[in-house]
């Protein structure tokens, strides 16, 4: 299958190892990954700060990058972005008058998946370590980004990965569905609601031992691991496409020195 | 806004809907107070479960939920009508309607009714609507004594208060801090009186008591209004509402225009939805329903004061008229984490929650009093979604006020905001993937900022100083992605290499 990248913004400029986990998973399993060079962001910051005409260049922008290529499926690793692409996107041309962009954005959206979407339903994939040679010797914990869970309902895909993992220690994260607080714009708009619902989320984190936090929303992730920095805690946060990437030849380091002075 | 022409003319809302400090201030004084988050957090996470357990129980709740919404929809779509005949039948059954466009017309026309008996005391069931229209405040200037009989009210009036949830108006109060107002407000309590919820309770109920057997004039609000037959319907827990919508004289019920139902059969999914989402209960244990006056039994002057106060507004906003198909139950407030974490004074309105947020900006429009701050009390978590028993999609209404909002700002001032310019810049960076490109190129910098420990701590502008409040922002890596796949990948072929430390990043996040 010819796989279609959607890297995401902040994956593209502050998480790039998560971007490679991805297309490592994706050409393990015999797939062929292109990376359309226009690609920018999904728009919803816009959007969700209540930014329609630029939201609408944002969008415009993502429709155009990934119809001037030729593929099967796009995926993201992220949540949110994709609810974004299927159902904001839509949206914010049918708002501008953009009828036209919005069938197409509803073409491109309709074939464009989350990562362990697209692992579970479209690849078969349902046991990491069988089939993507997953290892990954370390006690983690998860947290269920919001639009994940509620936007596109992906349930248990992602922590029955994770649970496919040899190697993996799965603890339970308390009242895992709340939300971390990010919500875009609302952390900087709202700081102090925010930082309240992101220390009960890392003190949530850290009263499961567990030695990282991971997700599927480098964005959430990058919220909670700011958090627990801050709160000097001492898990940290990894999204979910490295843990799947990582194997026994080529395992993911976790290495809280190296860390510090890279 | 995206309007359209209802026929009739719209009026904005005046009353207790206004946010008068910026939602943020107000929830970071609120957050200090240890005591009300303490109580919110306890409170909100047992009705929570509580619900999430009788909602569990029905196989057909998302069918129940689809049908509440699309009896909503059908009375927003037809509402002039549904008015006129619910009109003809209440009337026809000898009750009165008075149509009030405003809090104001409203509060005269109840003052001027209770008059007409000759009456300074009214007792209350609790209503949204007239805490909306601030019945009471005006009844106090008039020389009207109201006393609210529901057990929280009671407490809420008695502690010269306001309510924070809709359902429990005194969810910000311990039992300790019950017993003490009663014991300083309630003129004929036990001075012994301890913090037992049943001794508390029943020292309410005596107190109550004697107010209910003397009064000539009740107020209530109205669950539903069933227009095929003019029949009103009060759902509540205690019993109070039934006393007072049976014993004085006098009944003045005061129900917002978007409460039809146009059958009584619609009753079917609303009884079900209703009890299940607010309280957690399979069945409420009063419902009291009433068609105009029944010769010699109960009050023989029954009185509907049908409120407009910025409905009509509401509706004629295509992306936000949902809203209105709100049946108060209190569900979103109960499972959102703003809610549970700022407290409801926050919102500065009657209605709280993320209902607030929307529906007090739809009411009186998004650029009165801070009212354009409220859509920003939300990170979009969508679980008020999702718990809506009839299905009002919170989160996008919240976006869509949140547009309307920035529109407003821009004709009040042509001078940008911080958020302006940052999303010009941002418009900028994302319109093209070789703008993007080009910002990336500045990454080192980002790495220069951060300290030995690799972590950025403090960033400047109100915006990305708020964030840096609370968290470290990690030291951007040495390239891109895109970079890293220009110079070493391309797109493949097939099985390419590929390796972790490509990219100039080892290990994990954070």
């Amino acid at each position: 299958m010819r796989i279609a990248l959607f890297a995401t913004c902040i994956v593209d400029a502050m998480y790039p190892d998560t971007a490679i986990a991805t297309v490592k998973i994706l050409e393990r399993l015999g797939h062929q990954v292109i990376f359309p060079p226009g690609q920018a962001c999904c728009g919803q910051m816009h959007m969700n700060s209540g930014y329609l005409e630029q939201a609408h260049t944002v969008v415009s922008n993502h429709v155009r990058a990934f119809e001037e290529q030729d593929w099967d499926v796009a995926v993201a690793p992220s949540g949110s972005c994709v609810a974004s692409v299927k159902d904001q996107h839509p949206l914010v041309a049918t708002r501008c008058g953009d009828d036209s962009l919005a069938s197409r954005a509803t073409a491109v959206g309709q074939r464009t998946y989350e990562l362990s979407q697209l692992l579970t339903d479209v690849l078969g994939v349902t046991d990491a370590a069988a089939q993507l040679g997953s290892y990954f010797p370390h006690e983690v914990t998860y947290h269920p980004s919001c639009h994940g869970m509620r936007l596109l309902g992906l349930g248990t895909r992602q922590s029955d990965l994770l649970r496919s993992v040899e190697g993996l220690s799965y603890r339970e994260l308390p009242d895992a569905e709340s939300c971390c607080g990010f919500g875009g714009t609302f952390s900087m708009k709202v700081p102090d609601v925010s930082g309240a619902m992101l220390e009960d989320k890392a003190r949530n984190i850290d009263s499961t031992g567990a030695e990282l936090c991971t997700g599927g929303d480098a964005s959430c992730l990058l919220h909670i691991g700011g958090g627990l920095s801050r709160l000097k805690l001492g898990a940290r946060t990894v999204h979910l496409a490295e843990i799947l990437a990582s194997t026994r030849e080529e395992p993911l380091v976790i290495n809280h020195e190296k860390e510090a002075t890279r | 806004m995206s309007t359209v022409n209802l026929g009739m003319p719209r009026v904005r809302a005046e009353g207790n809907l206004f946010e008068e400090t910026p939602f943020a201030d107000y929830a970071r004084e609120e957050l200090k107070n240890t005591q009300l988050r303490a109580n919110l957090a306890h409170a909100t996470h047992s009705i929570r479960d509580k619900r999430l357990r009788v909602v569990s129980e029905l196989p057909d709740w998302e069918q129940l939920r689809d049908a509440g919404s699309a009896v909503k929809e059908s009375v927003m779509a037809d509402l002039p009508a549904l008015l006129e005949e619910f009109e003809a039948n209440f009337t026809a059954r000898g009750g009165v309607i008075h149509w009030a466009r405003d809090a104001d017309e409203a509060n005269r026309i109840v003052t001027d009714l209770i008059r007409e008996q000759g009456a300074d005391e009214v007792v209350k069931v609790k209503s949204m609507a007239t805490q909306e229209i601030g019945l009471n405040e005006h009844l106090a200037e008039q020389g009207i004594s109201a006393f609210e009989t529901d057990l929280a009210e009671l407490i809420v009036q008695l502690g010269h208060d306001t309510p924070s949830h809709i359902l429990v108006p005194a969810i910000h109060k311990n039992r300790e801090e019950i017993r003490d107002i009663f014991l300083k407000e309630m003129g004929d309590v036990d001075p012994n009186l301890d913090s037992e919820p049943a001794h508390l309770a029943e020292a309410a109920r005596k107190h109550l008591r004697a107010k209910f057997l003397s009064a000539k004039v009740a107020i209530s609000g109205a669950n539903f209004g069933i227009a095929e037959t003019g029949t009103l319907a009060v759902v509540e827990s205690e019993g109070n509402g039934r006393m007072c919508l049976t014993l004085p004289e006098t009944l003045i019920t005061v129900m917002g225009i978007e409460k039809l139902l146009p059958k009584a059969s619609d009753l079917e999914a609303f009884m079900q939805l209703l009890p299940r989402s607010s309280t957690g209960e399979r069945m409420n244990p009063y419902t009291s329903m009433w068609t105009g006056a029944a010769h010699d039994d109960g009050p023989q002057n029954v009185h509907l004061v049908l409120l407009d106060n910025g409905r009509t507004n509401a509706l004629a906003d295509v992306h936000g008229r949902s809203a209105l198909h709100c049946i108060r139950c209190s569900a979103c407030m109960n499972v959102c984490p703003v809610y549970e974490r700022a407290g409801g004074h926050a919102y500065g309105s009657t209605y709280p929650g993320p209902i607030g947020a929307i529906l007090s900006p739809l009411l009186t429009g998004v650029d009165k009093a801070e009212n354009g701050t409220l859509p920003y009390a939300s990170s979009l978590c969508g679980a008020c979604y999702v718990a809506c028993p009839v299905k009002i999609n919170i989160p996008e209404i919240l976006v869509h006020l949140r547009g309307e909002d920035v529109e407003a700002r821009r004709k009040r001032s042509k001078r940008p905001t911080e958020m302006d310019l940052v999303m010009k810049g941002a418009e900028w960076a994302f319109s093209k993937g070789s703008h993007l490109g080009l910002a990336e190129k500045g990454l080192p910098l980002g790495r220069v900022a951060a300290g030995r420990d690799g972590k950025i701590k403090k960033l400047p502008g109100h915006l990305l100083g708020g964030w840096t409040q609370f968290r470290d922002v990690p030291a951007p890596p040495k390239r891109s992605f895109r970079d890293w796949w220009a110079k070493e990948h391309k797109d493949s072929s097939g099985p390419g290499p590929s390796g972790p430390d490509a990219a100039g990043q080892e290990g994990g996040q954070a």
